[in-house]
């Protein structure tokens, strides 16, 4: 009698035990796994801050430990970086490129995504397909012909060029990306907003891109990323010092032949790398905030 | 506020012909039903006279005035969608006055006029919330909101309730039934069910296959059906109908169901049926019509008996299921003189409200 009471009362808590012994193996692997994971994604950038803090004679001295600074933190490499080169120049001028193309590419995606993805017309299929086909021609192909149309317009050599070329690397995905996102609105919504009296555009301006705004910002970063981050284009068609972006010019403006600067390549690539940076930590929360709005009830 | 009247009014997809030469005329404070199953062209014949449809041929006019080529904004109309289509980045407040600030109303008549249908709909506190803060019903409630405050000509609802549970449906059908007697303008409702029809409509608009198969008030259709179809959409449980013959009995008429049923016609429907005893015949009767033998002093000369195949009780009545000559047929007696499945039990079927279809054309004779 006594036995067949106890047995029930055994079973689950034995079960509950186990359950919590695997959630705990579980978490403990997690945490394993994502420090090491860390930790081999984070050792190239500690690499680079720890040599661009070191002085050129502590780096020549092939005795000392690279991956520790041993005869203090200096900042000269910086100040060199940015007294001695042009690397202010190249900075200005990706800035100014990438925020010129990445309006571009938004004005030119976000209305192309719109047409394409909801007002129905003949071909539109076929057009939203051509568009992510020409995402997939690499730009080491397009960069010859690409050549002759920059120097026929009279750009090349001038940074005004890769806002103009650019966006031909960023505008097809993040055309494709913004019908994606249009796609998934459903269709009610605009016949509920052309019930209430909106036009096409207001349609886009008002309820659109306020919904689709994730998709909006995955869009711009990765138009961001490209912009900030391409290297062909520029290696093709920019050659003066005062025209010449971040990329490039600090590769050749730092590497002269075999005479790697590494400490200020370093302290380059770190500045470089900062706008970015700041970029994703900013919209990423704002991404987060615009998927979960009004999902928790108040 | 306006009448809304559609003539020969057509819509093909290709060669398929969703909606096929529908004539309807809804007058003014009307609250019309249009009801059928799915693909019955019920929901493009709403979505034609809000104008998301274009019409391939016929009329729909608003008010007196053809509308075919009018936009959606020009109509004059608003409509409730089944998922409520509220734009989720806005709150309740701006999901309502949308339509109004796109039409330039003045900051203190948006608000006014938002706070009136608010308060119609019990949604005062809510107003700051942004959908999804909302519940189903509440979501439904400012979808009705944000057509209260453009204070349309013509209310058009697809569907609203769909996306209920069943409780809430109830609940809501009562709402949009009570906010109609409140604001009285006229409304065009789709829906697929057909209880939502009867308890809602002053008219109802059955559709089939694109085609209108009967107009009428709910009580119309429920005893007057005039197609098999209609007869066998509008009742739940739905009515029963079962091939028979008809055969002169003595003086009267009575309808053979099988070798052993054969149940008289009542004198008032003889005479309507006298030249029908050569055509092939359906006899059609809703099952609260057929219960349990009450013997009154005297036998019922529509009694039969049967033995029961399935018996579900339902609480205040019971459902019995038998089988007449390989037809189903469903009988809805008292729970107390309910029997067991696979026992006999004798029925008697309430003849006065029997009706006869013709089995080749489907019409009620």
């Amino acid at each position: 009698m006594t036995v067949s009471v106890a047995v029930p009362d055994v079973r689950p808590r034995a079960r509950r035990a186990s359950l919590h012994r695997t959630r705990r193996w579980a978490l403990f692997a997690s945490y394993f796994f994502l420090i090491l994971f860390a930790i081999f994604f984070l050792l190239p950038p500690y690499y680079m801050v720890v040599t661009a803090l070191k002085s050129d004679a502590e780096m020549a001295r092939m005795a000392t430990n690279p991956w520790i600074i041993a005869d203090g933190i200096t900042f000269d490499q910086f100040k060199i970086l940015f007294s001695q080169t042009d690397f202010l120049i190249y900075f200005k001028n990706t800035a100014i490129v990438t925020v010129c193309v990445v309006v571009i590419t938004m004005v030119i995606s976000v209305l192309a995504a719109f047409s394409l993805g909801r007002m129905r017309f003949w071909g539109s299929s076929i057009l939203a397909t051509g568009i992510f086909l020409t995402y997939l021609v690499p730009d080491t192909l397009l960069f010859i012909p690409m050549f002759q149309i920059v120097k026929a317009i009279g750009l090349l050599n001038s940074y005004w060029g890769m806002v103009l070329v650019y966006p031909t690397l960023t505008v097809p995905f993040c055309t494709w990306i913004m019908i994606g996102y249009f796609q998934s609105i459903p269709k009610e919504l605009d016949e509920a907003a052309l019930i209430d009296g909106a036009g096409h555009l207001q349609m886009l301006w008002k309820i659109f891109i306020p919904v689709a705004l994730p998709g909006i910002i995955a869009a711009t970063i990765f138009a961001f990323t490209v912009s900030w981050a391409a290297f062909v284009y520029p290696m093709a068609f920019l050659y003066s010092s005062d025209q010449q972006v971040l990329t490039v010019g600090t590769v050749t403006s730092l590497i002269r032949a075999d005479v790697y600067k590494w400490g200020m390549l370093m302290a380059g690539a770190l500045v470089a790398a900062a706008p970015p940076l700041v970029i994703y930590a900013f919209l990423m929360d704002y991404y987060i905030a615009g998927l979960t709005a009004g999902a928790t009830k108040g | 506020m306006a009448e809304v009247s559609l003539q020969r009014v057509v819509k093909k997809y290709g060669d398929v012909e969703a909606v096929r030469a529908i004539d309807l005329d809804i007058p003014d404070n009307e609250f019309v039903v249009l009801v059928g199953p799915s693909g019955c062209g019920k929901s493009t014949t709403l979505r034609m006279i809000a104008g998301l449809e274009e019409l391939t041929s016929g009329d729909i006019r608003i008010g007196g005035e053809v509308v075919n080529d009018l936009p959606p904004k020009d109509r004059d109309i608003a409509m409730v969608f089944q998922n409520y289509a509220l734009y989720p980045h806005m709150t309740a407040f701006e999901n309502m006055s949308f339509g109004l600030r796109l039409r330039k109303f003045s900051k203190s008549e948006i608000k006014q006029r938002v706070e009136h249908a608010a308060r119609i709909l019990d949604i005062t506190e809510l107003l700051d919330r942004r959908p999804k803060a909302l519940s189903g019903g509440q979501r439904q409630r400012v979808a009705m909101g944000r057509a209260i405050v453009r204070n349309p000509k013509v209310f058009l609802f697809d569907e609203p309730l769909s996306n209920l549970d069943a409780k809430l449906r109830v609940q809501m059908r009562t709402e949009i039934k009570r906010v109609h007697q409140k604001v009285k303008t006229t409304t065009v409702y789709v829906t697929h069910d057909q209880i939502e029809a009867m308890t809602l409509a002053d008219r109802v608009v059955v559709m089939n296959n694109g085609r209108i198969e009967q107009i009428g008030t709910p009580q119309e259709l429920y005893h007057q059906p005039r197609t098999r179809f209609v007869a066998g959409f509008i009742g739940s449980p739905a009515m029963n109908f079962i091939p028979c013959t008809l055969e002169q009995n003595g003086a009267g008429l009575s309808v053979r169901l099988s070798q052993n049923i054969a149940l008289p016609v009542p004198a008032s429907k003889a005479a309507r049926y006298a030249n029908l005893s050569q055509r092939d015949l359906l006899f059609g009767l809703r099952p609260e019509h057929i219960t349990e033998a009450r013997s009154n002093g005297r036998t019922s000369p529509a009694t039969f008996t049967v033995t029961l195949d399935v018996v579900e009780p339902m609480g205040m009545e019971t459902m019995v299921f038998f089988n007449v000559n390989g037809t189903e047929v469903c009988g809805r007696v008292e729970p107390s003189s309910a029997r067991g499945a696979g026992e006999g039990m004798p029925l008697q079927g309430n003849m006065e409200h029997m009706h006869l279809i013709d089995a080749a054309t489907g019409a009620v004779l």
